[in-house]
């Protein structure tokens, strides 16, 4: 039998940490090359 | 290890989905270093005192290991569940790096090969696919969304490791100011130690985050009959040793394969290319390489949101057109490149942006265009059968691209139209997968398996 469950979340703080903790370093990673590709519009 | 186990991952009532993504990224961003060795590329060769080509070798075991290991490992993962799977691939992928280091530091090449390339390479296959089952498990409703997310993070894994490795390189080594510095050995070995233990420890909250949906669970609101409405998606499920004997199969796997080959013949080339494009008459470019290596950093940017952006489109568009526009449109957007892209730097730019975000479409759509034609029941399997594509295009795109350029002239001396031939054969490869994809159609019924009798483990998501 299927049972519906809500995606609400019990603990926001765990979602926010987890995101956070693959979320920084990606926007880091995303910002250096930015930097560089700034370069090509220079 | 039973806490690693399939039925201890099991998620409890009211756990939030949206837990799952970050886990999975959390590993593919840091397998997604694979794509970052450019970086001491040339320390090692110093190092070792061996050819560039030698050096490269080191990538190319590890991308060939990827997709052996993605294939016979494939089977293995859907059963044992994404814990293990990821757990078992932080392992291989962080001892690659030990064993790398003691290669480097002993000044012994094949300890690399067999470090980075081969154990690396196991760490690799089995990571990239860990989560995409457990991902369109969890979200059915947007399985493109889901694998889209995650399989950006190997393309975005490489924008993080290559600032953080130069950095390390620079506090390693104390000649780092020195003009024109190359990296020592010992600076190398020291990074791939670091590398080993963080990489170890975010793979490591990726296998702990991990859970997988319980048997019958289903996003609130989610109804299965509109995706059975929808054409090409079943909710039948095929065997992984079925799906390798059907002919929707070796269709996508052409199409995943010309995608490919058309992608890596420019990623490879990036750099040359864009100064060989705009080379004048007197031998200089107006691409300076400042200005290349910003090519380069755009086409990054461009292969991971198109992994995202493209595979969440699918959702909408349903995979067949996505995989039509990927083909169809790359091969025109290839054609305009060949001939008309050295007429401005803009134009040029723009385009290869585009393919290059193709490519990475392709990569991200691909495990949910399998959940479509063969349902969820091994569909990590068949994917990992399906990524033998990516390392036979990895063989093929720089052999087709260095054949013809080398028949053109010296690096330094070519210019646009020494491009055209490879470029012109790309849009060929591309219409061959435009026709294959065009091809693909539902899964024949003596395919499917049967309703009664799986085990448990088993079970497809969305029947209960």
């Amino acid at each position: 039998m299927s049972t519906a469950q809500s995606p609400v979340a019990p603990s926001t703080g765990k979602l926010v940490i987890a995101w956070a903790l693959v979320g920084v370093p990606l926007a880091y990673g995303v910002y250096e090359t930015l930097t560089r590709v700034a370069a090509l519009f220079g | 290890m039973g806490w690693l186990d399939r039925e201890r991952t099991i998620a409890p009532p009211g756990f939030n989905r949206w837990l799952v993504p970050p886990a999975a990224l959390a590993v593919h961003l840091c397998i997604g270093q694979a794509y970052a060795t450019s970086v001491y590329k040339t320390a090692l060769v110093k190092h070792f005192g061996a050819s560039l080509t030698e050096v490269g070798v080191i990538f190319s075991i590890a991308i060939v290991m990827l997709g052996l290991s993605a294939a016979i490992m494939g089977t293995w993962v859907d059963k044992n569940g994404p814990r293990k799977a990821m757990f078992t691939s932080a392992v291989f992928w962080a001892s690659g790096f030990l064993i790398g280091s003691l290669g480097i530091f002993s000044h012994q090449l094949w300890l690399v090969y067999l470090g980075y390339g081969v154990v690396g390479g196991i760490g690799l296959g089995i990571g990239y696919i860990s989560p995409v089952s457990t991902l369109i498990k969890w979200f059915p409703d947007r399985p493109g969304l889901a694998t889209g997310m995650a399989i950006m993070g190997f393309g975005g894994g490489a924008l993080i490791a290559s600032p953080v490795s130069t950095a390390l390189l620079k506090m390693y080594d104390p000649n780092s100011g020195a003009k024109g510095w190359v990296a020592s050995g010992e600076s190398v070995g020291k990074l791939f130690l670091t590398l080993a233990v963080v990489y170890l420890a975010y793979m490591m909250f990726g296998a702990f985050t991990i859970k997988v949906p319980a048997e019958g669970w289903k996003p609130a609101g989610f109804d299965p009959t509109k995706v059975r409405a929808a054409s090409l998606v079943t909710t039948e499920n095929v065997s992984a040793r079925n799906a390798v004997k059907t002919r929707q199969f070796w269709l996508v796997w052409i199409a995943l394969f010309c995608n490919v080959t058309a992608g890596i013949g420019i990623l490879e080339q990036a750099a040359p290319m864009i100064q060989d494009f705009f080379r004048q008459p007197d031998g200089t470019s107006l691409a300076s390489a400042a200005v290349a290596a910003g090519f380069v950093g755009l086409l990054s940017i461009g292969n991971m949101s198109g992994r995202f952006a493209w595979s969440a489109t699918s959702d909408v568009t349903g995979r067949k057109r996505i995989y039509m526009v990927f083909l169809g449109v790359g091969a025109l957007l290839y054609t305009v490149l060949a001939l008309a892209g050295s007429t401005s730097t803009v134009l040029y730019v723009a385009l290869a942006f585009v393919i290059i975000s193709f490519y990475g479409g392709g990569f991200a759509t691909a495990p949910a265009y399998l959940r479509d034609l063969f349902g969820t029941f091994q569909v990590g399997a068949i994917h990992g059968r399906l990524l033998t594509a990516w390392s036979a295009a990895g063989v093929a795109g720089p052999l087709i691209v260095n054949a013809f350029l080398d028949a053109q002239g010296k690096p330094g001396a070519l210019n646009a139209a020494s491009y055209q031939p490879a470029l012109l054969t790309m849009v060929g490869l591309l219409v061959i997968g435009f026709v294959a994809n065009l091809l693909v159609s539902p899964v024949e019924a003596r395919f499917h398996e049967p309703h009664a009798g799986r085990v448990r483990s088993e079970e497809p998501a969305l029947e209960g």
